[in-house]
């Protein structure tokens, strides 16, 4: 009795900003406005199923899958570095990573314009160096640039969290039944970080999935991705039908994505996270 | 028209927002105004919370979309705002203005008449002009050696990777359709198709579709051209003196910002007061020097220095916009306008 009455908030707090808002986008998107009144309908799902919305669902997914490999590949090493015994210096690291995170997300975004503008940072250095300029400003790189950048964060820190957890003594305990430093990464250690990999993929996947302020400032607008199309259905069409339809699909993909990856944790659910 | 970059806004936003919490109660009538970022010369503000004895709430948004969204979600307790003509008749189409009594502002006498009754409100029963503009090419003189005086100056292909876009679906579609002739405003599909089809052979050309960061790229010499309004063109032409304004040949968009009072305003009285306070000649001339922005106000632009007051960038003749065209809400056709933006975007 006394433990259902102290849920009573939290259960107000998930119906009004989580169950209500989510209904309210399942009603629109199954909803269009006629002149007779409002109708069930699957247009809106009907209409993303077009080719150019497929285009740009695609390009979408294809940059953030892109950007989520590159995060792991940079991230991994670093979360190893930062977890081994022979490193010191974690705090300072660690504050290195976080630091950047305390200051505001666009302003980041728009210190990368600065970077890589034709006349910017690194063509200044580059030409005094006597390199060739880059231009690399207002195509796909910089975009996935900016995304690695922004969400690398978000892969290093859960995979050092599980690393650091792992008992020395197992690894120990593979080096002395004669597994060499390959095997013990890839027999012992990898498998053993697979939570903390798998949380990293889906907090960089999906946000990279849908973000539309990177794609438009260092993307230069060209390159439309699902957010962006979201945003412009509910602040310049007024369509909200159809931008919940796109939110709904797009709901689709993580739960898809999260389902793909408690089928790989489930290997080893004792191991938590945090 | 998105006039200063979101951090400036950001910023602003904070500081007012310390103002509120660091102003304590008082008996004094509140006036809360939402207005674009930096659109107003603030000193203005604090003669009028003397003058009037009201005390004014100040607050900017930095798109139209954004002021609508957040006035259509209800919530907010805005006196007087001020939005663009498409969107001004958005608003009324949707009932979410109060009309306003021109007998409580008898400063409206100084406004030029062909400001007036214009289509987006054509009684002004509903909103009052506050500044003005035109839609143009903004050019590097040193990247650009020839007469710029067309539209089609932005298809060409010396210019590739050169020139920036407005990542504005009414502004892009728009320049297309007034170099094929057709109106800004069309709701033909054929029309709009052809305009979308331009767009498309224009992209390779084109480095960015940008909004508030153009003209500080055009102020870096980071492009050539850009497609711009001309107030952004007034701030980037000051900062940068190799810069310069056109405004085609074939036709332009002539642009309002105006002031209104959305329903349910709780201090009318007082919004209405200021309406008058900013038509003062020697206030609109105030903001119009402040903002580098053309005022519709006849008495404040005659006060203006000659060499501003004749620039025909800034302030064109009246039979240079004949053919211009002030943008009207679309309604259904919008729609069609989105989807051959995405077309050009995901292209």
């Amino acid at each position: 009795m006394k433990k259902s009455s102290s849920m009573i908030p939290y259960l107000i707090w998930m119906a009004l900003f989580i169950i209500i808002p989510m209904l309210l986008v399942v009603y629109y998107a199954f909803t269009v406005k006629t002149p007779e009144g409002i109708t069930w309908s699957l247009d809106n799902f009907a209409r993303f199923f077009e080719p150019i919305y497929l285009k740009v669902l695609w390009r979408s997914l294809a940059l953030a899958l892109g950007s989520t490999l590159i995060c792991l590949l940079l991230g991994y090493p670093v979360a190893m570095i930062m977890a081994g015994n022979a490193f010191t210096r974690k705090n300072v690291v660690m504050l290195l990573f976080v630091i950047p995170m305390w200051m505001n997300f666009l302003l980041r975004t728009y210190a990368w314009l600065a970077i890589l503008e034709r006349n910017g940072f690194l063509n200044v250095l580059l030409t005094s160096l006597g390199l060739p300029r880059l231009n690399i400003l207002y195509t796909n790189t910089a975009v996935v640039l900016g995304m690695v950048y922004n969400f690398l964060p978000f892969m290093v820190l859960p995979i050092y969290s599980v690393l650091s957890k792992i008992d020395k003594g197992v690894i120990e305990a593979a080096g002395d039944l004669g597994a060499n430093p390959v095997q013990v990464f890839t027999r012992v250690i990898f498998p053993l970080s697979l939570p903390g990999v798998i949380s990293g993929i889906t907090m960089v996947f999906m946000p990279a999935l849908t973000t539309f302020v990177i794609s438009r400032l260092l993307g230069g607008g060209q390159f439309t991705l699902i957010g962006n199309l979201i945003e412009q259905q509910f602040l310049v069409v007024a369509d909200w039908g159809f931008g919940s339809a796109i939110s709904m699909v797009m709901i689709i993909f993580i739960l898809l994505s999260m389902a793909i990856m408690s089928f790989f944790e489930g290997e080893d659910k004792e191991k938590t996270l945090w | 028209m998105v006039r200063k970059s979101k951090i400036g806004v950001i910023l602003l936003s904070l500081i007012i927002f310390s103002f509120i919490l660091g102003g304590c109660k008082q008996d004094k009538p509140t006036l809360y105004v939402y207005n674009w970022g930096d659109y107003i010369d603030e000193s203005i503000l604090e003669e009028f919370e003397k003058e009037a004895g009201i005390k004014v709430i100040y607050d900017t948004f930095a798109t139209n979309e954004d002021m609508y969204v957040k006035i259509k979600s209800g919530g907010s307790s805005y006196d007087v705002i001020f939005p663009s003509d498409y969107m001004l008749t958005r608003m009324i189409e949707e009932e979410m203005l109060e009309k306003i009594d021109l007998d409580k502002i008898p400063n409206y006498k100084y406004l030029d008449n062909r400001f007036m009754g214009n289509d987006y409100d054509p009684n002004n029963e509903y909103s009052l002009p506050y500044m003005w503009g035109t839609m143009g090419i903004l050019y590097n003189t040193t990247m650009v050696n020839e007469v710029v005086d067309s539209w089609d100056i932005l298809w060409d292909p010396k210019y590739a990777k050169e020139i920036l876009m407005l990542d504005s679906q009414r502004d892009s579609i728009g320049a297309a359709l007034l170099k094929l002739g057709y109106s800004l405003n069309t709701l033909d599909s054929r029309e709009l198709a052809e305009a979308g089809e331009l767009l498309k052979k224009q992209k390779p050309l084109v480095l960015a579709y940008v909004v508030d960061e153009g003209k500080d790229k055009m102020v870096a010499g980071e492009a050539a051209l850009a497609l711009t309004w001309s107030g952004e063109a007034a701030y980037a032409c000051e900062e940068n003196a190799d810069l310069a304004y056109a405004i085609p040949k074939e036709s332009t968009n002539i642009w309002f910002d105006v002031m209104a009072i959305p329903k349910g305003a709780k201090n009318k009285e007082g919004a209405l007061k200021f309406m008058d306070f900013l038509n003062r000649p020697e206030i609109s001339l105030r903001n119009a020097e402040y903002t580098g922005y053309a005022t519709p106000n006849s008495a404040a632009k005659a006060m203006l220095p000659e060499e501003v007051r004749n620039d025909p960038s800034l302030y064109p003749e009246e039979e240079d916009l004949v053919n211009a065209e002030v943008f009207v809400n679309l309604g259904k056709t919008l729609k069609e306008y989105d989807r051959i933006w995405t077309e050009v975007k995901a292209h």
